[in-house]
């Protein structure tokens, strides 16, 4: 998968009250959570940002609470990754199941900068910066969690299992 | 070679002899559970399975605790999918006035046990480890897949061996223990492993002092934190289930990513200052920090030993002019004990109110939303920005005597500055 995107730059533990803050949390609505994302620690972001956009992050990049709403305001908002030297564990699972591509890539989430270009080859496990010209390796993602990927998501391949059982019965 | 707790319940979860450290592997859950906020998108994820029905409704709990009794309309939509899916399905389930704070409620019901794998959409799931189980938080579509399948998959997390040494000041508790642990590491020092805590301190520690680190592991990034279990799990265990305990514990060979010692002699009480639990304190040393709020509660500190070390600060005292206190048990059963044992009167005759059990304020959900520039000093697990309401507003993370002592000083401070 090849994704090309305007960066935004954020810094270490960024937390999913400021992603997405508990007062939204009373609905599951992507559209209505995506005009409230990263409200708290960029009110502006969610009338600024573009579809395609990738957001940049240090480290630990959705720490604190479980709340999916996180991931899914990002991806609804129409970002189209999240690159960041380290996620934190809750949100990185909820985001690859729910199809928001997460890509841990320290040196080139230490280098980008708010406006540039990023070009992320997650087949070939790589950035590209087009400002710097450097490119620098993502780290890979587990066989496991590589097959959520291609299902489309947890629930797809969970599906996929539920009626596979159901025709071997 | 040796193995971990944790390890040794992803073992027997899995089915297999042994597992290491970085593998994936699929376990059977013991408990799944989600509460108002997480359960809509689960439920709606477990929908589109097409399945008819959860994988044991016995193993299936819904907790309505963060927005209830609900606090507009739409917090009271959310709250009935949930109650009618539980209803529905005929899953464990515990109403307003017969429930509470899901974290407090679980254990007071005898459903967090030794060795078991517990799963929950909420962060601070990994509160059962003090139980001597493997309990961590998840998102809703990892437990919509797991109350489907009745397992999910783990990553074989490390285990960071922590060792409490020395003996613990009087006036400093499991809420100072794992401040300090988190002050001294970082929020994400222990990233993915698993914190265990022993040592001489912790064989010590009361069952709610643990329970209260257990619950902030997540606050160092951890995937869960655990305890071995021994005569005070027991004690506490057997009071509310008769159900048979198999409890675990690590082998002497077993391998750590890291063992860290801290010898906690001259620990002092702690504040977390805004923005990161790991902004850590001496309370005393914190002078000239006025605040508006008090908040005395949650998943970590709403058990019946914290209202009890608060209402002996409070007893005979009155709370600062300036300051708005709020004390919320963690469960009806902590209410009706505390009504018992006349600490409900302690507190609002101090000029606190006492109210129903909710997650409220902890979120910024209600019961004690902050304004912009307002300041809290809570017993809570988390001061992010906007936590509590205004993202300019200020959370200040401490024990519940710290809590009690700043509600009357109307600033940050110790009991010891009364």
């Amino acid at each position: 998968m090849q994704i090309n995107g305007k960066v935004w730059k954020f810094g270490d533990d960024v937390d999913t009250d400021v992603i997405i803050p508990a007062r939204y949390l009373v609905t599951i609505d992507p559209a209505e959570l995506a005009t409230h994302c990263m409200e708290d620690i960029d009110p502006e972001f969610a009338g600024k940002v573009q579809p395609g956009d990738v957001i940049v992050a240090g480290k630990n990049f959705g720490c604190g609470s479980s709340r999916e709403h996180a991931p899914i305001s990002i991806k609804a908002a129409g970002v189209r990754a999240v690159v960041a030297e380290s996620f934190a564990r809750i949100f990185y699972r909820n985001a690859i199941n729910i199809g928001l591509p997460v890509i841990e890539s320290p040196q080139s989430a230490k280098e980008a900068e708010t406006g540039d270009l990023l070009e992320i080859d997650t087949d070939e496990g790589n950035v590209h910066n087009t400002r710097t010209g450097n490119t620098y390796p993502s780290t890979p993602y587990d066989t496991y969690v590589m097959e959520i990927i291609q299902a489309g998501g947890l629930m797809e391949a969970v599906t996929r299992r539920v009626q596979a059982k159901r025709q071997a019965q | 070679m040796g193995q971990t707790m944790a390890e040794k319940i992803l073992s027997r979860a899995a089915g297999r002899p042994s597992v290491t450290t970085g593998e994936i592997v699929e376990v059977d859950v013991d408990l799944v559970m989600t509460n108002d906020i997480t359960a809509p998108l689960s439920i709606s994820e477990f929908r589109k399975t097409g399945l008819e029905h959860v994988f044991d409704p016995q193993k299936v709990v819904f907790v309505p605790d963060h927005f209830v009794p609900a606090k507009d309309i739409k917090a009271a939509e959310q709250a009935k999918i949930m109650r009618e899916f539980a209803r529905e399905q005929g899953t464990i389930y515990f109403e307003i006035g017969r429930a509470g704070i899901e974290h407090v409620v679980l254990p007071e019901n005898g459903l967090t046990l030794p060795g078991q794998v517990i799963i929950g959409a909420d962060s601070h799931t990994c509160t059962y480890g003090a139980f001597n189980a493997f309990s961590t938080g998840m998102g809703s579509t990892d437990i919509a897949a797991a109350m489907a399948l009745g397992t999910t998959w783990v990553r074989v997390p490390p285990t960071i061996k922590f060792v409490y040494t020395g003996e613990l000041p009087e006036d400093v508790g499991g809420k100072d223990l794992i401040l300090y642990t988190i002050g001294q590491i970082g929020v994400d020092g222990a990233h993915y492993a698993v914190m265990e805590f022993t040592g001489e301190v912790i064989d010590n520690l009361p069952m709610d002092d643990r329970i209260a680190m257990a619950n902030m592991a997540i606050e160092a990034g951890a995937k869960t934190g655990i305890f071995a279990f021994d005569d005070k799990t027991r004690d506490w265990l057997t009071a509310v289930t008769d159900k048979p305990l198999e409890p675990v514990s690590s082998d002497p060979d077993a391998v750590y990513q890291q063992v860290i010692e801290f010898d906690v002699s001259n620990l002092k009480p702690l504040v977390a200052l805004p923005h990161l639990p790991s902004n850590v304190h001496a309370a005393d040393e914190i002078t000239d920090m006025p605040i508006h709020q008090v908040v005395i509660g949650s998943c970590t500190n709403g058990r019946m030993s914290d209202l009890r070390e608060v209402a002996k600060v409070l007893e005979g005292r009155q709370v600062h002019p300036d300051v708005r206190c709020i004390v919320i048990p963690g469960s009806q059963e902590v209410a009706k004990q505390a009504t018992k044992e006349g600490l409900a009167d302690i507190f609002m005759d101090a000029g606190a109110i006492f109210s129903t059990s909710t997650c409220g304020p902890c979120l910024g959900g209600y019961m004690g939303v902050l304004a912009k520039g307002e300041r809290c000093v809570s017993t809570t697990n988390r001061n992010f920005r906007g936590r509590m309401g205004h993202r300019e507003s200020e959370v200040i993370l401490t024990g519940p005597r710290v809590a009690a002592a700043s509600a009357i000083l109307g600033r940050v401070g110790s009991p010891a500055q009364l």
